[in-house]
């Protein structure tokens, strides 16, 4: 697997993503991803992120990247404008995620959602024998500082997917370095599902 | 860097009142080498005061454009003109009536943003550029940049327009109301009939003195007069505006200031339809930058452009820097301002040469 600035969730979404597709990249940092996909899959590729000095390195890099909220920005571009629209690491800080996900499947073919799983065994131990709000590598905030304002894990997001009538098309679970198979919601440091609307 | 302007003479010129300039001349200047693909023609478009000198010394973007700066003369073949209506070279009213040997004064025919593209582009095509890299520019400029990308969209690579806005709102039009209601009370001014005597140079200062403010941020006239005296009876904003006010006088034209000001009030790109069905299908690639401190061109305008082109899913980016000096940081704080547009151009250049 790809080294992509050293992100794992980076390296499997440029594995999923098709060369020459429409990428939109929600919540682009400053814009590794899509520079990345550019030049190793020659993407179209469009970014939107919040924090100025961020948008300004993504540009400088050669990204066209938008500065704006992510939830909003969604609303603005037509329907189906993108192959793919990516949401990485990004989901659990948004104060709507079904409605981020929703505009996702409205302005893309696919979505690609990648989040750190509360299910992971760490965070259930930590939890369990410390009794206060789980502090781990991928969650790794104080609770009065985290970004994180919703927690969920593989199964929270594959029941979700299933109220929702979406299609898992692909889903890729990690820790460290590996690929995991066996009870991905108990030993997945990161999930990264790609999901379409399905067939209604 | 050595600069010189040269002059274009060309004989007519539609304009959008159905009015025809003949002849029209544009002065312009040139930096850097035109490449052999003449893929790396920069054009800068100027704001309502600038002119065709934007580099070297003395130039009005002199901090952007050079070897080594944000538009690189070093890779880049860089041109700008002064506008239609203006008093650096290009045809306005001070400038002599073929018909009657007099000066037009406020018989000039009334000029729009796009006439003054539409003369740019016969410049470009006169310097054999078929395809622009990117036209640039801040405030008006901003405006002839949306002008180029609006009517020769297949031009131009890019736009990166700055700091500038689709349509002018009322409080814009405000402010040009004031500046061109003081020199109009200049009893100099005499109905724009002043060439040969005595200038209308109160009130051309007074109509400069307003433009300075809107175009500096409560922040920064804080920070560089706050209200310090330079008299026992004169703050020193006070000799500061009137200083920038009076040396205006001996640069401009004041029925330039009145024509252009107009063109600048009337230019409105909804008026051609919604604002997303004029970049539809549009393929060049955008940037758009605004400043925090700017309220007289609000980040909102820029936001509702850009919220046009994805909405038809242009290749558009977008940035509002973190600024100080109001809407003169476009030409002051270009720091950060350098970062995106280099970073931009060169990946704009990259993609042109591999699309070519």
């Amino acid at each position: 697997m790809a080294n992509v600035y050293g992100r794992r969730d980076f390296a499997i979404i440029g594995e999923l993503i098709e060369p020459k597709t429409r990428v939109l990249d929600l919540g682009c940092g400053e814009g590794e991803l899509l520079a990345w996909l550019k030049e190793h899959k020659q993407v179209d590729g469009r970014g939107v992120e919040m924090e100025g000095a961020r948008v300004q390195k993504a540009i400088a890099r050669g990204a066209s990247v938008y500065q704006g909220d992510l939830e909003s920005a969604v609303e603005d571009y037509p329907n189906l404008a993108f192959d793919y629209v990516v949401l990485s690491q990004t989901l659990q800080e948004t104060r709507y995620p079904l409605a981020v996900l929703r505009g996702m499947l409205r302005v893309g073919k696919r979505a690609i959602v990648a989040f750190p799983n509360f299910g992971h065994y760490s965070v259930r131990l930590a939890w369990l024998l410390s009794g206060r709000a789980p502090r781990t590598d991928r969650f790794p905030y104080d609770w009065y500082d985290s970004p994180n304002i919703h927690f969920l894990s593989v199964l929270d997001f594959e029941a979700l997917a299933q109220q929702q009538g979406w299609k898992v098309e692909r889903r890729i679970c990690v820790a460290g370095e590996r690929q995991v198979t066996w009870l991905p919601n108990l030993m997945a440091e990161i999930a990264v599902f790609e999901v379409s609307a399905g067939s209604h | 860097m050595v600069t010189e302007v040269a002059s274009c003479t060309f004989d007519r010129l539609e304009l959008d009142s159905g009015a025809t300039l003949a002849p029209v001349e544009v002065a312009y200047e040139t930096y850097g080498e035109l490449n052999g693909a003449r893929s790396n023609a920069i054009l800068i478009v100027h704001a309502f005061s600038g002119d065709a000198h934007a580099a070297g010394e003395g130039g009005w973007w002199s901090s952007m454009i050079g070897p080594g700066k944000a538009f690189d003369t070093d890779k880049y073949f860089v041109l700008c003109s002064n506008v239609l209506g203006g008093c650096r070279g290009t045809t306005g009213p001070g400038c002599i009536n073929p018909e009657t040997g007099c000066p037009w004064a406020m018989s000039f025919p009334q000029v729009t943003i796009a006439d003054m593209v539409r003369l740019q582009r016969m410049l470009i095509d006169h310097l054999g550029i078929d395809k622009l890299l990117t036209v640039s520019g801040g405030s008006m400029g901003g405006m002839q940049a949306l002008e180029w990308a609006v009517s020769y969209p297949e031009r131009v690579a890019s736009a990166i327009p700055i700091a500038t806005t689709a349509r002018h709102s009322a409080q814009q039009i405000a402010f040009n109301e004031v500046g061109r209601q003081a020199i109009m009370a200049d009893p100099d001014w005499n109905n724009g009939n002043y060439y040969g005597g005595r200038l209308p140079g109160r009130g051309l200062a007074v109509a400069r003195m307003v433009g300075h403010i809107t175009y500096m941020s409560d922040e920064s006239m804080r920070e560089k007069f706050g209200r310090k005296l330079r008299t026992p009876d004169q703050f020193e904003v006070e000799s500061y505006l009137k200083y920038r006010g009076y040396k205006f006088v001996d640069r401009f034209d004041a029925n330039s200031y009145i024509y252009i000001t107009r063109a600048m009030d009337t230019f409105d790109l909804t008026q051609r339809g919604a604002l997303p069905t004029l970049f539809e299908s549009n393929e060049a690639r955008f940037l758009l930058i605004s400043f925090t401190s700017d309220w007289l061109y609000p980040p909102y305008q820029s936001l509702e452009i850009v919220k046009a082109l994805r909405g038809r899913n242009c290749d558009v980016a977008y940035c509002n820097l973190d600024a100080r000096y109001g809407h003169d940081s476009f030409l002051v704080e270009v720091e950060q301002q350098t970062e995106v547009v280099r970073g931009f151009l060169a990946s704009t250049f990259r993609e042109a040469a591999a699309n070519a």
